[in-house]
C-alpha cells in the first residue's frame, strides 16, 4: 500500500490555460487521496531545484490538479516539462484546510492564478449548502482561467480591466458593488497580495471576516525554519505566526500587509539571476 | 606512569578552510590511527564504555585496530552502532567516552572519536559490508510478518530502523523532507558532516530491508489513524525542529533569519552553491549571530564562508557557553568574534524592509539560575548600536508540533515533548518515541540511545 512507485510524480497531462499560465495533473496518491480545500504541496521540480509551494487546485482518484503562473526560474521550469515528466519531489499535503462550513451567503474573490487557489474552496462552500458568490479576474479575458468551471456557484462575475468579457473593472470594484447591494456573512480572497490587501481593507470597512491565502516565500513547509513567518496583528501590537503551518488562511483583515509584501521581495536579486542563467539556457520561451 | 601524548588528527588550515565548505578535520591516516590505538590500556573494567550512551565496546574495537584487523573492529563497532561514521564526528566525546576514559585524568584521553571515524570511512572505501549475523535465519523469517512504521529520519528513527531492520522487522520510515537523515543533513554543516557519509551510512540500512520514504509528511499526507491500523507498532522520532525567535521588534525584517532556516538553506538546499543549485541566501557584508550553542557555531562558521564578516553576540560569558569547546576554538581561528555579554533587543530595518543595525544591551551576570549558571541580567542604559545586514537567531528550538497537532491523543509534558516510559513506550501502547522529540534538543548519540531502548520496547511489545 505505502510502496515506492516509479510513476509517482509523473505528470498525467499539461494544457495551457491562458499565457503564462498551464495545468498540470500528478500522480500521487499520497497527496490525492487525503487532500481537503486549501491545502499546497511543495514542489521540486529538479535535482538542484527549490522547494516551491502550488496549491492543489483539485484531485482526481490518484491524480491531484496544480494550476502555475511562470514568475521566476522554477515555476517556468516546471511550465516547460511535459506529459510523462516526473517531478523530483512533492511534499503534501500541507497546511490547514479552510474552515469550509455553512455561514448563509458566501463571496469567493480570485484573481489571476489565485483563480484556481480558490477553486476548490468555493465548490466545497458550495457543497456544504452556502449561497455562493464568486468574482474572477484578470487583465484581459484571454488572462481569465478556469472561467466556465464555476458554474455551480450561485453568480459568478467575471471581470476584466480593459473590459474585454463584458464587465469592466477589477475584482475590487465588483467587490465593494456587491458588499454595498448585498449582505454577505464571509469572504474568502485569494490572488496577489496586493488585491488581497485590498480586499482586505475594503472588508475591514464592512466589518467582515474574510479569509486571504497568503502565498510566501517557503522551503520546507512543515514549520521547521520560520522562513514563511508572518506578522499577525491583534489589539496590541502583533503576532508572529508561520503561514505554513498556522496557515495559508488568516484573517486578511490582520494581516500586516507592509511588512507580508516587503518580505516577498527578499530574494529580488538573486532570483534575477537565477532567472536570467535559465533563459541563457533554454533561449526561446514565446511558446509559454 | 608517563601517558604518551595523543596523536593529534590532521586539519585543513584555518586561512584555508574558511574559504570553502570541505571538511575541517581531516581525520587518522593508518599509521597515526594505529599509533593512537597501541596508547589505550585495554582496562580490565573500562570506564569509557560506560561514557559511551549506546556502550560501544571500545577497548575492543581499538584492539583490532592494533592488531591491524580493520575489518574485525568495523564489526565490533557496528554491532553497536549503526552510524559510527557520523558519531566518530560530530558527538561530545569530551564529556562521554573521552571524557570517561581513565588517561584523561593523567593526561589526554584515547581520540576514540577519531578512531572510530577511522575505522568506519576505511571500510567505506573499502567496500567492506556489515553482515547480519547476529541474529539467526529463523528470528528473521518470524519477525518478518510484523509492521513497523517510523516517523521521522533522523538518528533516532534510523536507530530504531537498524536494530529491528537486523531482526527482521518489516520497516517502512517516513520522512517530510526530500531527504534522509533529520539534522544530519539539514542542520549540521558538509564542513563538519559531509552529506555524502551520511547518505552512504543511511543507505546500508536498506541491506538490512529498510524501505525509505521521502516527502510523506506523516498526519497530513497519511492520517495518523491509517497508521496506527496499518502497522503493529510505530516509532515517532521527528525531532525538536521547531525554532524559537526571540520576539524582538523588527523579526520580520528581510535578513532576519532563524539558524534552522539559515542552515536548511545552506545545507539540505545547497544555496552555498546558488546558482548552480536553485535556493538562494542572503549574506550581506555583516552577520551577527545570537547564540552560544553548537547551532550558532554552525550558523556563524558558514556565514563566514559565504563571505560575511561575522560577531557572535551571546548573552554570558565564554565559560558558560554550551557548544563544544572544540567548536569555539575553530570558530575563532576562522577569523569569528565573540561578543559576549550582550544582547539584542531590537532590529532597525531600512524603507525597503531589509536589516540595517541591531540594537544590542550590555547584560551582568546575576544570581545563578536552575540551570546553575550565572543568570545574565541587562544593565539599563548600555544600550549600543551594532551595524549589520544579516542576523542570524540560534536562540534554540522547540518540539516538533508538526505531527502531534494531528495526534492529539498522544501525550505530551507541558513543554510539548512526548511522555514515555524507559523503553520509549507512550500514552498508546503500540506508539514508541524517542530523540528530541522526548527529550528537547540533545544529541545525535542520545537520541540513537532512545532508538535503541525503544527497539527493545517494540521488541518485548510484539513478541511478549
Ligand atoms: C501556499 C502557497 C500557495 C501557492 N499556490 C500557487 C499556485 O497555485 N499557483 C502559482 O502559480 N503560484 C502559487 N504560489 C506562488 C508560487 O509559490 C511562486 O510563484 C513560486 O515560488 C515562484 O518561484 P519561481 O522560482 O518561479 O520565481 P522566483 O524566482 O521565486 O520569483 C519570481 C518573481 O515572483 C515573485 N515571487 C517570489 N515568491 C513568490 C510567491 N511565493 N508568490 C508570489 N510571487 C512570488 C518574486 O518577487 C519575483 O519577482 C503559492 C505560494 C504559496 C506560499
Ligand atoms: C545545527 C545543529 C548542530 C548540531 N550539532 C550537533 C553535534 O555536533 N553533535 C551532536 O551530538 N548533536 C548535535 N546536534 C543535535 C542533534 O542533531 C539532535 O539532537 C539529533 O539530530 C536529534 O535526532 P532526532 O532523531 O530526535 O530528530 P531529528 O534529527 O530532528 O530528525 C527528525 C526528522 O523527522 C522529520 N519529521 C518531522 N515531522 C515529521 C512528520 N510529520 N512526518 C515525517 N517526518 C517528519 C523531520 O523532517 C526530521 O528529518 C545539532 C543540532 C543542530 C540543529
Ligand atoms: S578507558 Fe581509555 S584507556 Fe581504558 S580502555 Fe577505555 S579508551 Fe582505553
Ligand atoms: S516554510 Fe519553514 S516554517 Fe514555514
Amino acid at each position: 500500500m505505502f510502496e515506492h512507485s516509479d510513476t509517482i510524480n509523473k505528470i498525467i497531462s499539461k494544457r495551457k490555460l491562458s499565457k503564462g499560465i498551464h495545468e498540470l495533473w500528478i500522480f500521487n496518491p499520497f497527496v490525492s487521496k487525503h487532500t481537503k480545500p486549501g491545502q499546497f504541496v511543495i514542489i521540486k521540480v529538479s535535482e538542484k531545484g527549490e522547494r516551491i509551494p502550488l496549491t492543489i487546485a483539485e484531485t482526481n482518484g490518484d491524480n491531484f490538479r496544480i494550476v502555475v503562473k511562470a514568475v521566476g526560474k522554477s515555476t517556468y521550469e516546471l511550465c516547460s516539462l511535459k506529459q510523462g515528466d516526473i517531478l523530483f519531489d512533492v511534499a503534501g499535503p500541507l497546511g490547514k484546510p479552510s474552515e469550509v462550513k455553512f455561514y448563509g451567503n458566501v463571496l469567493v474573490i480570485g484573481g489571476g492564478v489565485g483563480i484556481a487557489a480558490i477553486y476548490p474552496i468555493a465548490k466545497a462552500l458550495k457543497e456544504v449548502g452556502n449561497k455562493l458568490t464568486v468574482i474572477i479576474g484578470a487583465r484581459t479575458i484571454d488572462d481569465l482561467i478556469m472561467k466556465d468551471e464555476f458554474e455551480f456557484a450561485d453568480r459568478v462575475i467575471k471581470a476584466t480591466d480593459d473590459g474585454s468579457s463584458g464587465q469592466k473593472g477589477t475584482v475590487i470594484d465588483f467587490m465593494e458593488e456587491e458588499l454595498r447591494n448585498s449582505k454577505y456573512d464571509i469572504i474568502w480572497a485569494v490572488g496577489p497580495a496586493i488585491m488581497m490587501k485590498f480586499a482586505s481593507e475594503v472588508a475591514d470597512k464592512h466589518n467582515l471576516p474574510i479569509w486571504v491565502s497568503l502565498n510566501s516565500i517557503m522551503i520546507d513547509g512543515t514549520g521547521m525554519c520560520g522562513g514563511c513567518r508572518t506578522l499577525i496583528k491583534n489589539e496590541k501590537d502583533g503576532e508572529i505566526k508561520y503561514v505554513c503551518v498556522d496557515g495559508p488562511e488568516f484573517d486578511g483583515r490582520y494581516v500586516d500587509w507592509d511588512s507580508f509584501m516587503k518580505r516577498l521581495n527578499q530574494y529580488k536579486e538573486q532570483e534575477k539571476i537565477a532567472f536570467e542563467r535559465y533563459l541563457d539556457q533554454i533561449g526561446d520561451i514565446s511558446w509559454l | 606512569m608517563a601517558v604518551r601524548d595523543r596523536i593529534e588528527v590532521l586539519e585543513q588550515p584555518a586561512e584555508q578552510r574558511k574559504n570553502n565548505f570541505n571538511e575541517v578535520a581531516l581525520g587518522y591516516n593508518y599509521d597515526m590511527a594505529k599509533e593512537e590505538a597501541k596508547r589505550c590500556l585495554q582496562c580490565k573494567v573500562p570506564t569509557c564504555i560506560s561514557g559511551c550512551p549506546v556502550g560501544i565496546d571500545i577497548p575492543g574495537f581499538i584492539r583490532e585496530i592494533v592488531k591491524e584487523n580493520l575489518e574485525g573492529s568495523f564489526k565490533i563497532l557496528k554491532s553497536y552502532n549503526y552510524l559510527p561514521a557520523i558519531c566518530g564526528r560530530v558527538c561530545p566525546q569530551e564529556v562521554q567516552c573521552e571524557g570517561a576514559c581513565v588517561l584523561s585524568k593523567v593526561g589526554k584521553p584515547i581520540n576514540i572519536g577519531a578512531l572510530e571515524r577511522f575505522v568506519a570511512d576505511w571500510a567505506s572505501e573499502n567496500n567492506v559490508q556489515f553482515e547480519n549475523t547476529e541474529y539467526s535465519k529463523e528470528i528473521i523469517i518470524k519477525n518478518n510478518k510484523k509492521r513497523v512504521a517510523i516517523i521521522g529520519s533522523g538518528p533516532a528513527g534510523l536507530t530504531v530502523a537498524s536494530e529491528l531492520g537486523k531482526r527482521g522487522y518489516q520497516i517502512d520510515i517516513y520522512e517530510a523532507l526530500h531527504e534522509f537523515g533529520g539534522v544530519l543533513i539539514y542542520g549540521i554543516p558538509e564542513f563538519r558532516l559531509p552529506k555524502s557519509i551520511v547518505k552512504k551510512e543511511i543507505f546500508d540500512l536498506e541491506k538490512l530491508g529498510v524501505n525509505f520514504l521521502k516527502n510523506i509528511p506523516v498526519g497530513y499526507a497519511i492520517p495518523v489513524h491509517e497508521i496506527l491500523e496499518d502497522y503493529d507498532a510505530v516509532f515517532v522520532g521527528v525531532g525538536a525542529g521547531t525554532p524559537k525567535f526571540m520576539g524582538i521588534p523588527g523579526s520580520e525584517l528581510n535578513g532576519v533569519y532563524s539558524a534552522n532556516e539559515f542552515l536548511t538553506r545552506v545545507n539540505l538546499m545547497r544555496a552555498y552553491k546558488f546558482p548552480e543549485y536553485d535556493t538562494p541566501i542572503r549574506v550581506g557584508k555583516k552577520a551577527v549571530v545570537v547564540g552560544g550553542g553548537n547551532t550558532a557555531m554552525d550558523a556563524a562558521r558558514s556565514a563566514l564562508r559565504l563571505g560575511a564578516d561575522v560577531t557572535i553576540v551571546y548573552r554570558r560569558t565564554e565559560a558558560e557557553m554550551p557548544a563544544r569547546k572544540a567548536e569555539i576554538h575553530h570558530a575563532k581561528e576562522e577569523g569569528i568574534k565573540i561578543l559576549t555579554l550582550a544582547t539584542p533587543v531590537k532590529y532597525v530595518g531600512d524603507e525597503n524592509g531589509n536589516l540595517i543595525a541591531i540594537e544590542c544591551v550590555r547584560m551582568e551576570l546575576g544570581e545563578p539560575d536552575e540551570s546553575g549558571r550565572r543568570r545574565p541580567v541587562f544593565v539599563n542604559g548600555s544600550n549600543f548600536i551594532i551595524e549589520a545586514d544579516t542576523v542570524i537567531e540560534a536562540i534554540g528550538t522547540e518540539a516538533n508540533k508538526f505531527l502531534l497537532s494531528q495526534f492529539p491523543d498522544l501525550k505530551t509534558n507541558k513543554y510539548g515533548y512526548i511522555i514515555t516510559n524507559e523503553y520509549g513506550q507512550t500514552s498508546i501502547p503500540k506508539v514508541f518515541a524517542g530523540g528530541d522529540i522526548v527529550t528537547g534538543s540533545a544529541t545525535v548519540i542520545l537520541a540513537m540511545g532512545a532508538g535503541k531502548s525503544a527497539a527493545q520496547g517494540i521488541q518485548k511489545f510484539l513478541e511478549d
